[in-house]
């Protein structure tokens, strides 16, 4: 049901081919075996994923090389191997500095569409085979949701060639790199994932929160790793360095898988960034923000979208 | 910076001979393995404030890789509210596990008049976590309260 949907969604996508979104049905998270430690040093291991359902492991792992792992004197961890298996990536992290340690994931992916010869062409990814080739692009939906999906309303039908159920090949995705000059229409879209948690080894401290100034960050005013059921925590967000109003917070506490109601708490930062979250019970949640605005990294691309998410746990009072 | 309030009220205040006490009570558990639960009390001013560790029972001889001090997260309460900001073993305040039975546990000298919650932790190997909070007077004050698995009685009583 859900793949079948996710398929669906995946034509619509690729059928419509505008600005692809990144609030896939999954979410990202990286998962801590502990986020509270005592002693001189401990070792904490971290799944990376992204899933259906909080906190398991069901969709896709998070790619270990865009995990890099913080120290609490905000200098990199000495290397450690991550294992990538089929639904999540496992990665240990001996603690032998007091503090506060990050964990995070990021990722920037340029997409969108360009016309070229007359064709609606599709930005993004590593590419598809070289032109003339005959293979599909590894990945590409069946022809079954997207012909249920219909035509695409950007193709214009004489350009494009037939559309139907009949089995027209479709044009693979072009990469960034390899955008032709004579291309017209060049409509591209920065995105941002970032993913993140945080454990702290004795006495909690600040340096992994100094934001680096570019995209969305989170900036919180509670420490996370200081949050109690019953209590109320504050988090800042800031864009490029700012404090950014208007960003869409939801919080979601792990194990709806056996509950009824997701129960998503749904929160906007106000004029100083900042969202209060009051936590209903102790717990791993999901807590997650977005935004979109018009300046990328990207000098191509028109817009920007900033997904970031973190790992919280929330401790008995 | 957060012992600025204890400091000033050290101070300010005279200290009294005797501040009084709290008793606590480990509850004997009918188990075939029973690990000593670590256990702390600590008083937090309840007009806010830094909270004030009293004691802290943990294993204090167990070192190498896996020191005693490992495990005082289980402590979680007390271990986010003031433990990990603390140096320890503290004089006075940290103390050796202890079995099942009543302890009496005297209260710093130098409180400052005012209203508290004593909060009594206890955690156990493989057993369970217990808070008891029982607010209390300085001076003059006295208070019970009781766990309901890991600890027993609570009394405490300011002079």
């Amino acid at each position: 049901m859900s793949r079948l949907a996710k398929r669906l969604a995946g034509a619509l996508l690729l059928s419509t081919a505008l600005v692809p979104s990144m609030a896939s049905a999954d979410r990202s998270f990286i998962v801590p075996s502990s986020t509270i430690l005592a002693g001189n040093s401990n070792t904490v291991t971290f799944d990376a994923a992204g899933a259906d359902h909080l906190f398991f492991f069901d969709h896709r792992p998070i790619a270990p090389e865009t995990i890099i792992v913080s120290k609490p004197d905000g200098s990199p961890a000495d290397p450690v191997t991550p294992v990538r298996t089929r639904f999540r990536t496992v990665l240990d992290v001996r603690l032998d500095q007091q503090g506060t340690w990050k964990v995070a994931s990021r990722q920037v992916m340029v997409s969108g569409t360009l016309r070229l010869n007359g064709e609606e062409r599709r930005v993004g990814g590593r590419g598809g085979p070289p032109p003339g080739g005959a293979a599909m692009p590894a990945g590409a939906p069946a022809q079954g949701p997207r012909a249920s999906a219909g035509p695409a309303p950007g193709a214009q039908a004489g350009a494009a060639g037939p559309d139907g159920p009949g089995g027209q090949r479709r044009q693979p995705p072009i990469a960034l790199a390899d955008i032709p000059a004579e291309a017209t229409d060049v409509h591209l879209t920065e995105m941002v994932n970032t993913t993140e948690t945080f454990v702290t080894l004795g006495a909690p401290t600040e340096t992994v929160f100094k934001p680096s100034g570019k995209g969305l960050e989170f900036a919180p005013i509670t420490h996370p790793n200081a949050i109690a059921a019953g209590e109320t925590a504050r988090f800042r967000f800031l864009i490029d360095g700012k404090p950014a109003a208007g960003v869409k917070v939801t919080v979601v506490q792990g194990g709806e898988r056996y509950r009824d109601d997701v129960a998503a708490m749904d929160l906007v930062t106000g004029v100083d960034g900042a969202v209060a979250v009051k936590w209903p019970s102790a717990g791993l949640y999901w807590l997650g923000a977005e935004a979109e605005d018009k300046h990328p990294a990207e000098k191509r691309a028109e817009m920007r979208r900033m997904l970031y998410s973190a790992t919280l746990e929330v401790q008995t009072p | 910076m957060r012992s600025i309030p204890f400091a000033l009220a050290g101070g300010l205040i005279a200290t009294p001979a005797l501040a009084g006490s709290i008793t606590v009570t480990l509850p004997r558990l009918p188990l075939a393995e029973y690990k000593r639960p670590y256990v702390a009390g600590w008083l937090e001013p309840v007009g806010g404030g830094a909270p004030r560790t009293v004691f802290v029972w943990y294993d204090l001889r167990k070192g190498g890789n896996e020191p005693g001090t490992r495990w005082l997260s289980d402590l979680r309460s007390w271990w986010r509210k003031a433990g990990r900001t603390m140096k320890l073993p503290a004089d006075g305040v940290s103390g050796a596990t202890k079995g099942p039975g009543s302890y009496t546990i005297a209260l710093p000298g130098n409180l400052a008049p005012g209203k508290y919650i004593l909060n009594v932790e206890a955690a156990r190997e493989h057993g369970g976590r217990d808070l008891v909070t029982v607010p209390i007077t300085v001076p003059g004050g006295t208070a019970r309260g009781t766990g309901k698995t890991e600890l027993g009685a609570i009394t405490v009583a300011a002079k």
